[in-house]
């Protein structure tokens, strides 16, 4: 039976390296073949908002095709693929409430609302628990 | 004796506090815990052999294992030669077995 990790993040996206750290290690959990669970709150909401948008360098003098800009909802639909590629699951939850405060509520496809409750249900079912919090 | 993974991600020259995480581990391994210490993000710019003052030296003088994430290291140019020889490099493979490895109680600073 497949293990389950379940993290918690709390640190908005384009900030610091915590969100490419949380995001390795969900990338690493599900290539071992650990379901994972991630319960996104306060800033960390904002990372699966669908409206973000590549840029292009002006001071590099590249356009958008050129700059191959990163975004999070990118990376996080890429988890999602790479999950059901694998066959396990990732379940993706966005605090409720901190996405009504910062109007984050349209998302790619993948996450669903939720609240604390949910992570203290976690938090009792899974093998493991990590939380990053931001400084 | 329990399992301990401490994830730490800040620089200690840049926070103070980080010097109490790193004494936490120390008093953990003293008690007889296992203990292991991952440096991560600015984390690693404590990995450093010949950085003056580090308040990682104590830790390295005790039982803890040491631990450095080798993509941390490269995003900030911190050669093998550079490196301390107690901290060992490791991928984002082995923080995940730690973190999964049955019992371990892990906390991130």
């Amino acid at each position: 039976m497949a293990k389950t990790l379940t993290i918690s993040i709390m640190e908005p996206p384009y900030e610091s390296a915590t969100s490419t750290t949380s995001l390795r290690i969900i990338d690493a959990a599900l290539r071992k073949g650990i379901n994972v669970n991630v319960f996104a709150y306060e800033g960390a909401v904002s990372l699966t908002i669908k409206d973000q948008q590549p840029h292009p360098n002006p001071v590099h003098g590249t356009s958008v095709e050129e700059e191959k800009h990163p975004t999070t909802k990118f990376f996080v639909a890429s988890l999602f693929e790479l999950a059901k590629e694998k066959g396990v699951k990732l379940d993706w939850v966005n605090c409720g409430f901190c996405v009504d405060e910062r109007g984050a509520g349209n998302w790619i496809e993948g996450p669903r609302r939720g609240g604390p409750p949910q992570l203290h249900e976690w938090v009792q079912e899974s093998d493991a628990t990590l939380v990053i919090p931001t400084k | 004796m329990a399992n301990y993974l401490l994830i730490e991600s800040r620089d200690p020259f840049e926070a103070r506090d980080v010097s109490y995480f790193y004494g936490l581990a120390a008093d953990l391994a003293a008690q007889g815990d296992k203990v292991t210490l991952f440096l991560v993000q600015n984390g690693a710019l404590a990995s450093r052999k010949d950085a003056k003052g580090n308040p990682l030296g104590t830790v390295l003088k005790g039982k803890v294992e040491v631990l450095v994430d080798s993509f941390s290291l490269k995003e900030r140019g911190i050669q093998d030669a550079e490196r301390h020889p107690s901290v060992k490099p490791a991928d984002i493979d082995a923080l995940v077995d730690h973190i999964m490895a049955n019992g371990t109680k892990v906390l991130w600073h």
